[in-house]
């Protein structure tokens, strides 16, 4: 949607993050704010130019003052706060919810199309994980390879439903959509029908794009050849909601 | 070199394609240096048949497929000081355990029998009885180190060795990954 | 519409009904509908005929004992329910020797159930006080007993602002679990900027062993309603929305009925009293997902979109339905406004707590003698509720735990029974009020089982959307099968305990949040249970 004709006042609030003084726009989310001044907050599920989701829960952050940590991804900057992004405590959380991704499906990283251009793969390295203390929950999900372009392998999807939100926000389409319950959840084109009859897909490919793992990935590549550029999408986002 | 005893260490490898041994090997001129600090007492790699009582450093490669995977990493456990997961297989089953989706006798029929022209059946002397499910080595056993990668890099497996030998707690994060 | 014209109205009601000399008050409520109690209407209905004595047969909602059910009270028109003749057990063929037994000053021994006994004396009644007296599908009934009186007093007599002071001083915290301040929350949705608002009641109760909002929606619907059209006046809000579970048929047929006869009578809908307010409610069926429980995921649900939740700021107060400004409230909280506004805030903060105010309903459940519905003063000691109301357990054994708050609560043990029943007593003890479940348990029952149970739950219920809760809750109920078959060490139970931590901390909505609570309380309490599993 276009912004209003007439700007509203926004004010610029002032706020401490890792004991770095920053200040930014009170209608910014801490995220923003901490990829803007290259503080590292990861994330599965945020992208610049989507909505936030606030569905992977590795940005969590200590806001002091809080009892409870909040999602930077979804938590707007205020005037005055005191925020750490690294603690001992947020590692260890993170470092559990990486291994906890690991142990929910089957992501066997030496076979993936993805391997070593994958976020997941990246995150696990960065947090330390090195093994899973939990056992991998043995259930295999199927692979819908009947587009002519794109296949997507639901062994290697994290839910973080970043296809289903560009396809709407983005491209317009909407084709995706998430189906069924916890570990059971599935994204699905159309009415879970095989990709290639889906009728609202406009084979665009921003979905492959911005799929952090290889859960959406180009046919024809091999093991470590799927190479993701998302740059498009922050450039599209700019231009159709100006700041 | 300093007069300190050799690191005596013990390698083998389970279920895995020996990759990570291939890589272990793959240090070229730094295994000269190696063999000044370690003794590999027990290894594919070398013609030691029995497990010595005391060992400081137990490498696994592979994960725990079968009955005679899991009776070694025991007896790994039982006489190695610290114990090393070494590549993915060992760390969180890798290929092997993707036969975990099928029921073991649907794993067999297909080996054994469907893919099969001449004389097939089920192998049952000689060979060790595979296990219901493919686990990692932790998946069993206590493992101290765990040492990701298809195959860990040749880089990787040194500087865990060398922090071993220095008593430092090794961060094989810093030099390898799941996959790497 | 005057209050006058209103008044006279159930004077004329109660008038009519007192013609009838005997009432026979069937439960119709789903538990003794479960166990029959249709026949027994239907046996008592035929056996009224031909009789010339006057008596009027009539389905009414719950009596609160259910484990006793089919339940059927003689009273004279009017009459309270501890005030009545009440049989237990009911079979159809009884009819024939209740009717007979009409004008006999001695009950029929063989199925008399005292009334004067603790279960119903120790109670105070206040959302059930029209609950098993009312015919919950006829608004004569529910104007005879006052009803609306305090939404036509709220609109001729009072002003929005007014209406949130009583609020306001009352106390009243939400019942559906959190106990967040009714008053605060309404004064919030009533600040916003004007425009389109919306009043939601949350009727998805969905806590194993709980049935307080479906026994309330069941009994007495008006309640609910008036309830959500005085919010509706109070905050500035013309359109509510019930959304109740399907699973619950009775209620919403009865809601469905009962919206349909307030609008007719002109309750609902536009101009309501004669005044400028207008109020519309909608029902909305929820498919039987726990989570649609969440307020967010419950407004998505009503939107039409998957029912999950979304990060809060923004609550539903400042952006709910389609943007605009909802109140959020559950059914027990809209059935507790009409009488604080009839008697006034000051009245109802004079009962309970400091902290709590008013009374709850509770549901009795698990192994204890007498199960079913029951409404005490906020603060009443969990052994007074269990021994005394509860009539203790079966066979005289010795209670446990106590299970409160579902799969968002905790276990309290026995050295705890003394604790007042109160929002923070209860969180001071790991567990919570939740909307009013109360699992009583004796000495057999396996608290590792129990924290197995709820987990299944929480794991099956999860929406899958964040991570630790959908994830964590299963990896943590894998890990409690284990330990409950002897199968885990050490090492997996500190595993366990670091997930309750995680997936505490870092879930998305009260659901995640939540989900360790009943680990971490029977850890807390029966640690030795646990350990005496593990194998190392």
């Amino acid at each position: 949607m276009p912004g209003p004709a007439s700007q509203p006042k926004v004010r610029v609030v002032t706020f401490r993050v890792d004991d770095q003084d920053l200040s930014a726009r009170e209608d910014e989310t801490l995220i923003e704010v901490c990829r803007e001044h290259r503080i590292p907050i990861p994330s599965l599920c945020y992208l610049e130019g989507l909505s936030a989701w606030g569905g992977c829960r590795l940005c969590m952050v200590e806001i002091v003052g809080q009892p409870r940590l909040a999602a930077a991804c979804s938590t707007r900057v205020v005037e005055g706060m005191e925020v750490h992004t690294d603690t001992e405590r947020l590692r260890r959380y993170r470092r559990t919810l990486v291994e906890l991704l690991f142990a929910e499906r089957a992501h066997v990283c030496s076979v993936c199309v993805s391997n070593g251009h994958c976020e997941l793969q990246t995150l696990a390295q960065r947090c330390g994980v090195d093994h899973m203390r939990m056992p991998r929950r043995a259930v295999s999900y199927p692979v819908d390879s009947s587009h002519e372009m794109f296949r997507v392998d639901h062994d290697r999807c994290i839910l973080c439903t970043r296809c289903v939100r560009v396809c709407d926000e983005i491209e317009g389409a909407h084709t995706w959509d998430v189906m069924g319950r916890g570990s059971d959840c599935r994204v699905i084109t159309d009415m879970a029908q095989p990709w290639a009859e889906s009728e609202t897909c406009t084979s665009c490919g921003k979905c492959v794009q911005v799929c952090p793992t290889g859960a959406l990935v180009k046919q024809g590549t091999s093991v470590g050849e799927m190479v993701k550029d998302q740059h498009f999408l922050p450039i599209l986002a700019r231009r159709r909601h100006p700041r | 070199m300093s007069a300190t005893p050799k690191l005596k260490v013990a390698t083998a490898w389970l279920d895995g394609c020996s990759g990570c041994h291939m890589s272990l090997l793959d240090m070229d001129q730094r295994l000269i240096e190696l063999s000044e600090r370690i003794d590999i007492v027990y290894s594919p790699l070398v013609d030691a048949k029995v497990l010595p009582e005391r060992v400081d450093v137990g490498i696994l490669e592979g994960s725990i497929s079968n009955a005679d995977d899991l009776a070694l990493a025991r007896r790994f456990r039982a006489h190695c000081r610290v114990l090393v997961s070494l590549g993915d297989c060992a760390v969180n089953g890798n290929v092997p355990a993707m036969r975990n989706h099928f029921p073991l006798e649907q794993v067999l029929a297909r080996a054994y029998r469907e893919n099969v022209t001449l004389q097939p059946q089920l192998p049952e002397r000689g060979v060790p009885a595979l296990r219901q499910r493919v686990v990692p080595i932790h998946g069993e056993v206590t493992v101290d180190v765990f040492v990701p990668g298809c195959p860990p890099s040749a880089e990787a497996i040194w500087q865990v060795l060398v922090a071993l030998l220095e008593g430092r707690d090794p961060d094989p994060s810093a030099f390898t990954r799941f996959g790497a | 519409m005057h209050l006058d014209d209103l008044a006279e109205q159930a004077a004329t009601i109660r008038a009519r009904d007192a013609e009838t000399e005997h009432e026979i008050r069937v439960c119709m409520a789903a538990s003794c509908q479960s166990s029959g109690s249709g026949q027994v209407l239907d046996a008592l209905r035929a056996g009224v005929e031909p009789q010339t004595q006057s008596c009027r047969v009539k389905g009414v909602g719950c009596m609160g004992l259910c484990s006793a059910g089919p339940l059927v009270a003689v009273a004279a028109p009017g009459d309270t329910l501890n005030a009545s003749r009440l049989y237990r057990d009911v079979a159809p063929t009884d009819a024939p020797a209740i009717l007979d037994n009409l004008g006999n000053p001695e009950p029929i021994e063989r199925l008399h159930c005292p009334t004067d006994q603790p279960f119903f004396t120790a109670q105070h009644r206040i959302v059930l006080e029209h609950s098993g007296r009312i015919d919950p599908d006829s608004l004569d009934d529910a104007i005879a007993v006052g009803g609306y009186s305090a939404l036509v007093r709220a609109l001729t007599e009072l002003t929005p602002a007014e209406v949130l002071r009583e609020v306001t001083s009352s106390g009243l915290r939400g019942r559906g679990g959190g106990g967040y301040p009714t008053g605060l929350k309404w004064s919030t949705v009533a600040k916003m900027p004007g425009g389109q608002k919306y009043v939601v009641c949350n009727a998805d109760e969905g806590d194993p062993g709980a049935f307080m909002d479906r026994a309330v929606l069941e009994s007495d619907p008006h309640r609910v309603i008036e309830g959500m059209a005085i919010a509706g006046y109070a905050v500035g809000a013309s359109k509510g929305y019930v959304y109740v579970r399907a699973e619950y048929p009775l209620a919403v047929e009865r809601l469905t009925n009962a919206i349909r006869k307030a609008k007719r009578a002109g309750f609902l809908g536009s101009q309501i009293a004669d005044t400028q307010f207008g109020f519309e409610i909608e029902l909305r069926l929820g498919a039987g997902a726990f989570v649609c429980g969440e307020e967010t995921a419950l407004m998505a649900s009503i939107q039409g979109l998957r029912g999950q939740p979304r990060p809060r700021p923004p609550y539903p107060a400042e952006a709910g339905l389609w943007g605009c400004p909802t109140l959020i409230n559950n059914v027990e909280t809209f059935a507790n406004i009409a009488p604080i506004v009839r008697e006034g805030g000051d009245w109802f903060a004079a009962l309970g707590t400091e902290g709590s105010k008013g009374t709850k309903v509770f549901a009795l459940a698990g192994t204890i003698v007498n199960t079913g519905l029951i409404e005490v003063p906020m603060g009443t000691r969990l052994a007074h509720i269990i021994e005394v109301i509860g009539g203790g357990i079966p066979g005289g054994g010795r209670v446990k735990a106590v299970q409160t708050g579902g799969p968002s609560g905790g276990c309290i043990p026995r050295a705890h029974l003394d604790t007042p029943v109160d929002y923070d007593s209860l969180k001071g003890l790991g567990t919570i009020m939740g909307s009013g479940g109360m699992i009583v348990m004796d000495e057999r029952s396996s608290m590792v089982d129990v924290a197995r149970y709820f987990m299944e739950f929480c794991m099956t219920e999860s929406c899958g959307k964040c991570v630790p809760c959908r994830t964590g809750t299963q990896q943590m109920h894998a890990l409690l099968e284990r330990i409950a078959a002897a199968e885990a060490g050490r090492a997996e139970l500190a595993l366990l305990e670091e997930l309750c931590e995680v997936v505490q901390a870092t879930s998305l909505c009260g659901l995640g949040q939540t989900a360790p609570n009943p680990v971490l309380s029977t850890l807390r309490y029966f640690r030795d249970e646990y350990e005496s599993r593990l194998v190392d």
